[in-house]
């Protein structure tokens, strides 16, 4: 194996920029890791092998003809099948967009060629984004390389597996209720879920559109707020963008690193820090609040009354968007068409198309939605959930009057057996249930590696003010340099 | 008691635009009640004077200048489409057989 699949962002830019390494010989590096491990670990969907090459050729070029190459020139990414990609299949991990190939660029995914970076291919996840292991893919899970016959987390467990199996050491995730964070937390890997309208959502096929939010995965807190840094940013094209720069993250995560937390107050969530947890995560953040004290934090308990709301309300909002969103794909205008023999209606051909096109979790989740927007249940149902967000935001707003950031396990347990709670929808909900309180608020959260419980990566989680990402970032950076990056069997 | 009964969910498929199979119905039914009882907690929150959040960002009518900018040609736009036809996108009949005719 190749030295190169091992390094940083940071330092394989640095490589590439100093000319020690080529882009191309990076990215021929990881499409050889790529090819030596996925059909184990099944984190891609699609390897765009001719388009990284010649993505990698035209930063050797630049520099090559003198060029500054920016901090990212020559890193190659791994990008969540959510967003679009011209000329690139996009399917969203659904039967329904299958062969799709768009004839446009997302804003993400054009900021990540204007930045040098170098685009492998496209990962695996739930269809849809819905769903918390990528078993609900309809091309089949991805594995956790911690252990093979584990969930990777979801929605977006092909990223953060393709980080922990060194196929990649960037990704692209979006996180609705804790699809970057969670798959984050149960790899060993670093997540962070930007604050929703610091990262553009044009080009993000949509799930829920006030909670969806792109964001970066890596294996260190530095690189993610380099890709962070790198893809957000306003965007003309969505119009629930911020218009307001960047916070700086990537210099929060330089100072975190120093391991200096002196003058940072960080509240305990009374609610996420007792039961409900599996023993050995609550353990592992138990000591990793005690280290964030020793590096100087004053850590204090703060409760969020409302945040136990939190699932059962996004699981009425999310669902209802969800439902309104999905109209669209109605086979006519891109992707799958069923039926079509000339003498069914529209309607016909159109209900056959969504019932061959979806799987059973969106098929749920459409329902859901339906039930919940309909007439007789609109006001108990969705207008109720609409109001428990408004609490639940004054919970944070409240919180962060008097400290800085919040800080729980970013999920209750650790990576389950595949098909554990597939069988049960609920059940797999509850993988969510510290993640989803950020989205309904709007803030920014990070999933940073805190320890292991039973040979098993732990993740603790961040949760800053909306648009005071770089909070998470320095509070993250600074653990990361007490308890190191998590490495796992060689697979 | 149960939430909601196989016939409602039926009712929420045909709303839903999907053509699900009974045994999907069987299934289904006992999924959504599970999934629609647990989220009838939000319920028990005392929320009568509480303004009801959509959104996370205060945004509203954000326009753009009105100008013309290079959009999709009909040749890109029509790509996915599983039927198209004199650069528009074909679609079943409509209108039933009797009407049509």
């Amino acid at each position: 194996m190749s030295d190169l699949t091992r390094l940083t962002a940071v330092e394989i830019a640095g490589l590439v920029a100093g000319g020690e390494t080529s882009a191309v010989e990076v990215t021929q590096a990881h499409l050889d890791r790529i090819a030596a491990v996925d059909d184990r670990v099944r984190a891609f969907l699609h390897v765009d092998t001719d388009g990284a090459l010649a993505a990698a050729r035209a930063v050797d070029e630049r520099r090559a003809a003198g060029e500054e190459l920016g901090p990212l020139a020559g890193v190659p990414v791994a990008v969540k099948d959510v967003l679009t990609t011209k000329g690139v299949p996009t399917t969203v991990g659904s039967k329904i967009l299958e062969g799709w190939r768009p004839p446009y660029d997302s804003t993400i995914v054009q900021r990540l060629r204007d930045a040098g970076t170098v685009m492998l291919g496209k990962t695996n996840m739930d269809e849809f984004a819905m769903g918390s292991s990528t078993e609900y893919s309809a091309y089949g899970a991805t594995h956790n390389p911690w252990d093979l016959d584990r969930i990777p987390g979801g929605s977006g467990g092909g990223s953060a597996a393709a980080l922990a199996a060194y196929e990649a050491p960037l990704a692209i995730g979006s996180d609705t209720g804790g699809s970057i964070r969670q798959p984050g937390a149960v790899t060993g890997t670093v997540g962070a879920k930007p604050t929703y309208g610091g990262t553009s959502r044009y080009g993000l096929v949509a799930f829920s559109s006030s909670l969806d939010t792109p964001g970066p995965c890596a294996r260190t807190v530095l690189d993610a707020a380099l890709l962070h840094q790198a893809i957000g940013g306003h965007d003309p094209r969505d119009s629930t963008s911020i218009p307001a720069p960047v916070p700086d993250v990537v210099a929060a995560a330089r100072l975190g690193a120093t391991g200096d937390l002196t003058g940072v107050k960080l509240g305990v969530v009374t609610e996420f820090s007792g039961e409900g947890a599996e023993p050995g995560v609550l353990a592992a953040f138990r000591e990793s609040v005690d280290t964030l004290a020793k590096l100087g934090a004053e850590i204090v308990e703060v409760s969020c009354p409302h945040f136990r709301y939190a699932l059962p309300a996004y699981y009425l909002i999310a669902p209802s968007e969800c439902s309104s969103n999905l109209a669209r794909f109605d086979g006519v205008r891109f992707g799958l068409r069923v039926g079509d023999d000339g003498n069914r209606s529209l309607e016909e051909v159109m209900q056959l198309t969504r019932e061959a096109g979806f799987g059973p979790e969106v098929k749920r989740r459409i329902m859901i939605g339906t039930y919940a927007l309909s007439s007789g249940y609109y006001d108990a149902y969705y207008g109720q959930a609409q109001k428990v967000r408004t609490l639940i935001t004054r919970d944070f707003t409240a919180a962060f009057e008097r400290v800085d950031a919040l800080i729980s396990p970013t999920t209750p347990f650790v990576a389950f057996p595949l098909g554990a709670r597939t069988s049960d929808p609920y059940q797999m909900y509850l993988a969510d249930l510290y993640t989803i309180p950020t989205n309904l608020y709007g803030g920014p959260g990070i999933s940073v590696p805190c320890g292991l419980s039973d040979g098993l990566p732990v993740g603790l989680q961040v949760m800053a003010p909306t648009m005071a990402d770089d909070r998470m970032y320095r509070v993250a950076a600074a653990l990361e340099s007490a308890v190191g990056t998590l490495t796992p069997p060689a697979l | 008691m149960a939430a909601i009964s196989r016939e409602e969910v039926a009712h929420l498929a045909r709303l839903s635009r999907l053509a699900v199979t009974e045994e999907e119905l069987d299934t289904f039914a006992g999924q959504l009640d599970v999934i629609l009882q647990a989220v009838a907690q939000v319920g028990e929150v005392a929320a009568a004077d509480i303004p009801p959040t959509s959104h996370s960002v205060p945004l509203t009518n954000v326009l753009r200048d009105d100008v013309v900018v290079p959009g999709l040609t009909p040749a890109e736009a029509l790509s996915g489409a599983p039927d198209a036809e004199e650069q528009r996108f074909r679609v079943p009949r409509i209108l039933d057989e009797d009407v049509a005719s």
